[in-house]
């Protein structure tokens, strides 16, 4: 790598880390919410918006935009804090994240959020509905792409695999599923509450290219991206290796921050460690 | 004098086209009964804007949604048994909570059916979609009306919701009827002042028989086609209840949930004085039949609907 994409990885690291104190910070104060999939999910959809798709803050609507879609939904605050610090509304929002009054909702709606592709919550839809902008992609003759996130116990859902049936059957290269692969779900491991491996396998009996990577590596999540849009007559699905609650010492693997937001003291010791890691990077 | 029969299901077939001609932005997607729903029909003329989607209802639901997002008029297509109950949560999500433009429209619905029986007998489908907000809901009567109300649902934005049943039913108008029909608006098809017969689907036909052996006896019943179940035509309603003091709700779907209660909430919420019946499937599950049996058996022909009209004026 040349030292042009060191910049560029380390400002998408520095972003990233952004990222996970606003999501930390937003939990704290609705007093609900999923740390450890918002946390894992963060260097990918920072990949995406700040480096590979094409998009524009101004014009959500543009029909020719690259659309990304977060079927695991309830990793909004993820998406929120990226959304935000776009520009496609005022970093403000955060702070009303689950309030009420406030637009920003528990899970993503498409309605009302500007930014928002797709109303997301109930797990297992997502990629029907990416199925579907891909579809309209393909019969408009655009160019646009679709990135899809799933979480990896999501794909217990039988709706995932007609999704994923009708992708390949419908040869979408135009769009590409990242199944963050973090091993745990709400009653625990995945292998252990209903078994997804071999997902590479699953996934490619399918129909669909696979490829496999560490979710938490900017550079292979650029260099993974571009080899999937250069994809020919089949989906792909990129497999982000990942550790739930990435970024926070006490919250990495550690399945009891699913769906438990962070105390005053958890606060305190999560925004120390990410400025630490902030300081070191921008000293880097 | 016999009826002129018309199937409702190949007037949806042969609208789409017509649709698709006008529209390009119509796709239409099915889940392996476009045979049956006859969505056959747009896709052999529009085989690019067809997305057969395989025995798979749930993903259909969402993709249809996925479409709509991207400015398409989506219409899904499958039986109304698979096309509300099984696919309930897309539907909620990503078509009415999303305030998708997308149309549901299902054939096979109530106990018409017949013989494949209860399993396929959707009885509580107009039910289960009129609770769901943003939703619109509609149960044509005949060919023509279908007709109409399908131009009607590509053109008005939203989430809308359809049913008609399999067989073959009268034309209760000409082809060229309706040409001002409005969504949220009832029909008086026939007028009367001792009773009002709200029907709604395959039971509007019923209604007006029962209309005819009535006269025989002096009673004059007042028709009324009510196609659209959500938005519930109010004041229409009102009106029945002000001019004909009784009212009876017929519909080929369970009593409860569906046209009945509708009607039964204003007449309540308004403190009408008016007496009221609701006719429907009485919380049962159905049997395998012929349709007409099935029909004399649950109490839904037009002999019934006399029947009840007589006790309730009485």
């Amino acid at each position: 790598m040349n030292s042009h994409n060191d910049e560029l990885i380390k400002k998408l690291d520095l972003i990233s880390v952004k990222i996970r104190k606003h999501i930390i910070e937003m939990l704290y104060k609705a007093k609900s919410g999923h740390p450890g999939g918002s946390l894992s999910a963060v260097d990918a959809i920072v990949t995406l918006y700040f480096h590979h798709m094409r998009h524009n803050a101004k014009k959500p609507d543009d029909p020719d935009r690259d659309r990304f879609i977060l079927s695991k939904g309830h990793a909004a605050p993820t998406l929120y804090a990226i959304l935000a610090e776009c520009g496609y509304f005022d970093v403000k929002e955060l702070n009303g994240l689950r309030e009420i009054n406030r637009m920003l909702q528990g899970h993503p709606v498409c309605q009302h959020i500007p930014g928002i592709e797709a109303s997301t919550g109930s797990l297992g839809h997502g990629l029907s509905f990416a199925n579907g902008v891909a579809l309209a992609g393909k019969l408009d003759k655009k160019d646009y792409n679709v990135y899809v996130m799933l979480g990896d116990g999501e794909t217990d859902e039988g709706q995932i695999w007609e999704a994923a049936s009708a992708a390949s059957h419908y040869k979408l290269d135009n769009l590409t599923a990242l199944l963050d692969r973090n091993f745990l779900q709400i009653d625990g491991n995945t292998e252990d509450v209903l078994r997804l491996e071999s997902v590479r396998e699953r996934w490619s009996s399918f129909g669909w290219k696979v490829i496999e990577i560490d979710g938490h590596d900017i550079k292979q999540i650029i260099e993974s991206l571009h080899e999937a849009d250069e994809g020919k007559n089949q989906p792909t699905m990129i497999i982000l290796n990942t550790v739930k609650g990435k970024g926070i010492s006490f919250m990495e693997n550690n399945v009891d921050f699913h769906g438990v937001p962070p105390n005053e003291l958890e606060y305190k010791l999560a925004m120390r460690e990410l400025n630490a890691l902030q300081g070191k990077l921008e000293g880097f | 004098m016999s009826k002129v029969m018309e199937n409702p299901r190949n007037a949806y077939g042969e609208t789409l086209v017509e649709l698709g001609k006008k529209y390009s932005n119509l796709v239409v997607l099915d889940a392996d009964l476009s045979k049956s729903t006859k969505t056959v029909i747009f896709a052999k003329k529009y085989p690019d804007r067809f997305f057969e989607m395989g025995i798979a209802e749930a993903n259909m639901m969402s993709t249809a949604a996925g479409l709509a997002s991207c400015g398409k008029i989506s219409f899904a297509s499958t039986f109304a048994v698979f096309a509300t109950g099984r696919v309930y949560d897309q539907i909620r999500m990503d078509i009415a909570y999303s305030n998708a433009n997308v149309k549901i429209f299902a054939t096979h619905g109530g106990i018409s059916v017949g013989k494949d029986g209860a399993s396929h007998q959707m009885i509580e489908d107009i039910a289960l979609m009129r609770v769901l907000p943003n939703m619109m809901v509609f149960a044509p009567s005949d060919a023509t009306q279908t007709r109409r109300l399908v131009e009607r649902m590509a053109t008005k934005y939203g989430p809308m919701y359809a049913r008609v049943g399999r067989a073959s039913a009268p034309l209760i108008y000409k082809k060229d009827d309706l040409k001002d029909i409005e969504i949220g608006r009832g029909i008086i098809t026939e007028d009367g002042y001792d009773v009002s017969i709200i029907a709604c689907g395959t039971m509007v036909d019923y209604a007006l028989d029962a209309r005819k052996l009535l006269s025989k006896e002096s009673i004059k019943a007042r028709v009324i086609d009510m196609h659209t179940i959500k938005p519930i035509d109010k004041k229409l309603v009102l009106k029945c209840a002000k001019e004909t003091n009784a009212i009876i709700t017929a519909e080929e779907h369970s009593v409860i949930g569906g046209l009945g209660s509708a009607v039964s909430e204003i007449l309540a919420e308004e403190g009408c004085p008016c007496k009221f019946r609701r006719m429907g499937i009485q919380d049962i599950f159905c049997e395998s039949g012929e349709p007409k049996d099935l029909f004399a058996k649950y109490g839904l022909n037009a002999n019934h609907i006399a029947k009840t009209v007589k006790e309730l004026i009485k």
